[in-house]
């Protein structure tokens, strides 16, 4: 008998994984660092190998090259101590649709080992938790996405385990129902568990995780805290809109001249963009506009958005998430 | 209100290996599984219902009178053939559905969780045999209707589906080893009934080898399917067991032999 302290420092230490199908490199080299006790964001588009950089971690597919310890155990050498430490729910749903919801819950708690009556009362709880009792007794055949992957989240939380990977949880779901979902991700490292998800949506990153890993063409392409990749592509940025259009030029000038960098103009000729690396440099600005008579009807300062992260660093956009 | 998600992680005791007893109990859940989804799904059981009905009003009208003269003295030659021909060939189910089972959603949440890594392979081989045991009875039950009232009385019909059940969960490791390998649910089901063909036609199943040619003679006398049916015969028509009876056992012994061993290995190396 082992044990495992759960408040280790590193719940997934990976290193150097490699996964390759035929000709294609899967997954091609990568390093991974989740902190026990934190929500950690694998993003990348479609394709980029998130799901098959999870399936080697929670010991469903082999690696061809690297390793890996979850909670210090070695995938390759202790998978099944690996598996009693770890969740896993599947980008697709990963119950059996034949049975219903209840007998789902049941065979997975009689297989962790639970007596058929602490089996039943564990399954209702979860049901319960997640808002399930009323389609208990319906097959699976007739759940909406949302009830599907609730149900899935519930089956991976049955021992409790300390790290749960969630393969892009909310994909398809409608806002409210993603709403929800990022609440019980909340709760969950709340309680002191550890959740490693996989998302193609910034927002989402941007949301929930601690620490975000940005993965294209199976390579960590850049790695820190949200705020740290977003000051990773530069500073923010200051948007000038005027009221004539008129102006637009001597604007332009203006705008150049006091802050000293090259400014682009918008398509339709009124709003000017500028990289801004002093703040107090605005009020200048403001001042020296109204001097000049130039009425600015609008005026912002935006911190870089972690799609212009994306776009900076793989050189193509990525899915925006759908408006809430 | 969150009453299950606000109970804290605890740290727990880790066990490296799964002990006999757990295997054991993760087969028989599996198993549980399999009965609950033949419970869910009866359309499933279709073929395993349908087929000794068929088989059985098919070949006694069409082929009765002219193999044995009348009805009622070909049901004891038929049913045994009927009653083998559908058991074995409803084992081929094991393997298609093992495929899709290996090839759905719900096999990595298996592959996730600590349990015997031999649990699903082995609940499944379990749950089977319900299918042979349903086969079986109603095999006997039509036949019973059409007016085959064996001589060798309720024990010896006892024993002789038994026999038939334990020979085709042996056959169903073949299928099982097809299921494993085999890259589609369908191609599972091509091979099988490449083997199952030969193998139940080329036999005494359903009609005296007596009057086949001497080279095909040859074939039929050494199918073990045709020592499985003639062991039925003895049991059912007259309550005596022979020497094809020992034969039966022991071919069913050679093919779990050959079988489970590659079967397990094929099998622990995908999960
Ligand atoms: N079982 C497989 N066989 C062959 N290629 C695969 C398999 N699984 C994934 N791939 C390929 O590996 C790459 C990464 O896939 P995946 O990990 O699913 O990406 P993501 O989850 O980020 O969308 C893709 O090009 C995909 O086509
Ligand atoms: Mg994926």
């Amino acid at each position: 008998m082992k044990t495992v302290d759960t408040n280790s420092e590193w719940a997934v230490d990976a290193s150097g994984l490699v996964k390759t199908f035929g000709e294609n490199r899967a997954v091609d080299g990568v390093n991974l660092r989740v902190k026990a006790g934190t929500i950690y964001g694998v993003l990348g588009p479609n394709g980029a190998g998130k799901t098959t950089t999870i399936r080697m971690l929670a010991t469903l597919l082999k690696a061809d090259a690297g390793s890996a310890r979850i909670f210090g155990y070695d995938i390759a050498k202790d998978p099944q101590i690996v598996r009693q430490l770890i969740g896993v729910t599947g980008q697709y749903a990963s119950v059996d649709e034949s049975l219903s919801a209840t007998e789902n819950l049941i065979i997975f708690s009689r297989l962790l080992g639970l007596s058929r009556k602490e089996a039943r009362v564990k399954a209702e709880e979860l049901l319960e938790e997640f808002g399930l009792t009323e389609a208990a007794k319906r097959p699976l055949k007739h759940f909406s996405g949302g009830m599907r992957r609730r149900l899935d989240l519930a089956a991976s939380l049955i021992a409790r385990p300390p790290l749960i990977f969630l393969d892009e949880p909310t994909t398809g779901l409608d806002p409210r129902t993603r709403n929800q979902m990022w609440d019980t991700i909340r709760k969950l490292v709340k309680s002191g568990s550890t959740v490693l998800l996989t998302t193609q949506y910034l927002q989402e990153a941007d949301e929930l995780a601690d620490r975000v890993a940005v993965i294209d063409r199976g390579r960590v392409v850049a790695e820190g805290t949200v705020d740290e990749l977003k000051q990773s592509v530069g500073s923010s940025s200051l948007h000038v809109s005027i009221q004539n259009a008129d102006q637009i030029g001597a604007a332009k000038e203006l705008v150049e001249r006091i802050l000293n960098v090259q400014a682009a103009v918008s398509a339709e000729g009124r709003k000017i963009t500028v990289p801004l690396a002093d703040a107090d440099a605005v009020s200048d600005l403001l001042l020296a506009l109204r001097k000049e008579g130039i009425q600015s009807a609008e005026l912002s300062i935006q911190k870089p958005t972690l799609d212009e992260v994306f776009l900076t660093i793989t050189g193509k956009g990525a899915k925006k998430e759908v408006e809430s | 209100m969150n009453s299950y998600l606000d109970t804290h992680i605890v740290d727990r005791q880790l066990k490296n290996k799964s002990s006999f007893r757990q295997a054991l109990m993760n087969s028989f859940t599996m198993a549980f599984r399999g009965l609950l989804k033949i419970k869910r799904t009866p359309e499933q059981l279709f073929d395993v219902t349908l087929q000794p009905i068929i088989f059985t009003l098919m070949f006694t009208y069409i082929f009765g009178g002219a193999i044995a003269g009348d009805v009622k003295s070909y049901l004891p030659v038929i049913i045994p053939g009927i009653l083998v021909q559908t058991v074995i060939s409803t084992s081929v189910v094991t393997g298609v559905q093992l495929r899709e089972d290996m090839d759905k959603g719900v096999f990595d949440r298996f592959k996730s969780l600590p349990i015997a890594r031999i649990a699903p392979l082995a609940g499944a081989l379990m749950a089977d045999t319900i299918r042979y045991t349903i086969a079986t009875i109603l095999t006997f039950v039509m036949g019973y209707i059409m007016g085959y009232h064996p001589e060798g009385g309720l024990s010896s019909i006892i024993i002789a589906g038994i026999l038939v059940v334990v020979c085709a969960w042996a056959v169903s490791w073949i299928f099982a080893f097809f299921g494993v390998i085999a890259r589609t649910a369908s191609s599972v089901q091509g091979i099988s009934m490449l083997v199952l063909f030969p193998l139940t036609f080329l036999s005494n199943a359903f009609v005296p080898a007596n009057t086949m040619p001497n080279w095909l003679q040859w074939f039929v006398n050494i199918n073990p399917i045709s020592h499985l049916v003639t062991a039925v015969r003895d049991l059912t028509n007259s309550g005596t067991v022979g020497v094809d009876m020992t034969i039966s056992l022991i071919g069913a012994a050679v093919i779990v032999a050959i079988f489970a061993p590659i079967t397990v290995r094929a099998y622990m190396r995908r999960v």
